[in-house]
């Protein structure tokens, strides 16, 4: 069984955000720029699957310019064993990525796609789900656990009452969650290796889908800051606080 | 133009968060019905009708949608989709599950998460954690959309006649089946909703010293929040869990027990009205957003609160 590891350029997670100043975008010039959390746990699951004997091969997929190749090459050094970049300039709409997706996932017949729940830059949480929908398969989104059984995946996911398992008829779709995996270190020498990985790249028009556009961002605007408030001495002035001056007990 | 809300419930009660949900509609235009899909979900259909406003409340009964699967829940609502202009469902992780693959299966683009309403097509939505507000706006047929609950109050409820009618298409795509689930139960108030929340993190230091926290909670009759840091150690389930990629939070009071203040966890609750944190490290980020800090071992200041709380409430 193939599995195919979509992966996204994103800000580094640990970054601190700026705003452009004509308020336009985020300001991502001169930005560490990293594998999205969400997109590595779910390469490091895929090379779980694969190193159990469950998988024969994974696959990572990135879509973006040349320059997305810093992630492909950190999947692949994670231990991806090739790559396809889809070439596009920006970064299309959830839905347009689905639909390139569909069209890997196709052509590599893969038995279970593996990504991540959501990327940490747009926190859209929709490329899985709108994958599985045009392709009719299963899903198991928020992701804790994963077995493959036979011909089913069984997954745990993480709900908002606790925790749910599924068991969902290959192939399917799953998205990854913070609790999957502890993804590995990659070691210099698999950097090594990594950059005589296949790279196959491809492009929207080859795969025939229609790069389209229905939302527009029309500004981007820092939050509401909150003030630090005062430091109480004492169990007694907190009690009073909140009961005389907040007015909230 | 005509909003379908997508009900959450539990196939027995509405839950709340459903009402902030038909806020954000009524702020897109005046016209909604409700959906309820379950099974034996009729008491939510009746609790749906009373909602203010409401013109009808379609109900799909049918096996396939005990659990609200995504597979069956988005086929079904698509089929029953024909004449919305828009269609909205609070955040909640059936509805995010379930609401893009509807999107997909439609053709369009969703919105996901939204915190404010500026007209039928423009919306407001946080993105990179919360560290910057995006206004987007969409040009699709149909916009889905799904809702932060906590940033809309609840829309009133008791004065709706909406007329039940129920709808046979539901659709069971046979892809995927509940193996089974560990749904906790508590008395408590449900995290998302609740007007006040206490929260604690790894400073708590285990499992048995976080029912100081339970108990602080009960106390204030408050839900019981954690940071990501006490979920991976297992203090408690992932349920509880507050932050970018756990539930946000807004209450009247929160208290951040132990909480260091991580930007992930700040994204889920910077939102609440009052914030009190209890920290023994005086510099931990979570002071900045905090109005009340107290600075001290938890392990005696949350006792003592405790006890004080219990003589003036």
């Amino acid at each position: 069984m193939k599995i195919l590891v979509p992966v996204k350029r994103v800000i580094d997670y640990n970054v601190k955000v700026r705003i452009k100043q004509d308020g336009s975008d985020v300001d991502l010039s001169n930005t560490k720029m990293s594998i999205n959390p969400f997109c590595e746990i779910a390469v490091e699951e895929a090379l779980r699957l694969r190193e159990a004997g469950t998988a024969s091969e994974v696959i990572a997929v990135c879509i973006g310019p040349k320059i997305v190749k810093e992630q492909i090459l950190a999947a692949l050094a994670m231990g991806a064993d090739r790559a396809i970049r889809i070439d596009v300039e920006e970064q299309p709409e959830p839905l347009v990525i689905a639909r390139l997706l569909a069209k890997v996932a196709e052509q590599e017949d893969a038995g279970l796609i593996m990504m991540g729940k959501q990327a940490i830059d747009s926190d859209n949480n929709q490329v899985g789900q709108m994958l599985a929908g045009i392709m009719g398969r299963p899903q198991g989104t928020f992701a804790s656990v994963v077995k493959i059984e036979g011909d089913e995946a069984l997954v745990t996911r993480e709900v908002d009452g606790g925790l749910q398992t599924v068991a969902l008829k290959l192939p399917a779709i799953v998205t990854a969650d913070l609790r999957l995996n502890e993804p590995r270190f990659t070691k210099l020498p698999d950097i090594m290796k990594a950059k005589r990985k296949p790279i196959a790249e491809t492009t929207a028009a080859d795969l025939g889908v229609e790069v389209t556009s229905t939302q527009q961002q029309l500004s981007v605007a820092a939050p509401a800051t909150r003030q630090a408030g005062i430091k109480v001495a004492s169990v007694d002035e907190l009690v009073d606080k909140l009961k005389n001056e907040a007015k909230v007990i | 133009m005509k909003t379908l809300v997508i009900a959450s419930h539990n196939n027995a009660t509405l839950s709340p968060v459903t009402l902030a949900a038909v806020s954000a509609a009524l702020k897109i235009g005046a016209s909604f019905d409700i959906f309820v899909a379950g099974k034996g979900c009729a008491a939510v259909a009746e609790e749906a009708a009373k909602v203010d406003g409401v013109s009808a409340v379609l109900v799909a009964d049918h096996d396939a949608l005990a659990y609200q699967g995504a597979e069956n829940l988005a086929a079904t609502l698509q089929a029953n989709a024909e004449g919305y202009s828009h269609i909205v469902a609070p955040a909640t992780s059936v509805m995010k599950d379930a609401l893009p693959r509807l999107a997909a299966l439609l053709g369009v683009g969703q919105i996901s998460d939204i915190t404010g309403v500026n007209g039928e097509a423009e919306f407001v939505r946080p993105i990179y954690a919360g560290n910057a507000i995006a206004t987007v706006t969409s040009s699709d047929a149909v916009k889905v959309i799904t809702v932060r609950t906590s940033a809309f109050d609840a829309a009133p409820t008791g004065a709706g006649t909406g007329a039940i009618t129920a709808v046979d298409n539901a659709v069971d795509c046979g892809l995927s089946r509940v193996v089974s689930e560990e749904i906790a139960q508590s008395e408590r108030p449900e995290l998302a909703s609740a007007s006040i929340v206490v929260s604690g993190g790894r400073g708590v230091g285990s499992e048995e010293n976080f029912a100081l926290i339970e108990k602080l909670a009960d106390r204030l009759n408050a839900a019981l929040g954690a940071s990501r840091a006490a979920v991976d150690a297992g203090f408690i389930g992932n349920d509880h869990q507050v932050g970018q990629t756990g539930k946000i939070v807004a209450p009247d009071l929160y208290v951040a027990v132990g909480i260091s203040g991580a930007i992930q966890h700040l994204a889920g609750m910077q939102g609440s009205k009052v914030i009190v944190a209890i920290n023994k490290d005086p510099d931990a980020p979570i002071y900045e957003v905090a109005d009340y800090g107290l600075v001290g071992d938890l392990h005696d200041l949350v006792p003592e609160l405790e006890a004080k709380l219990a003589s003036v409430l």
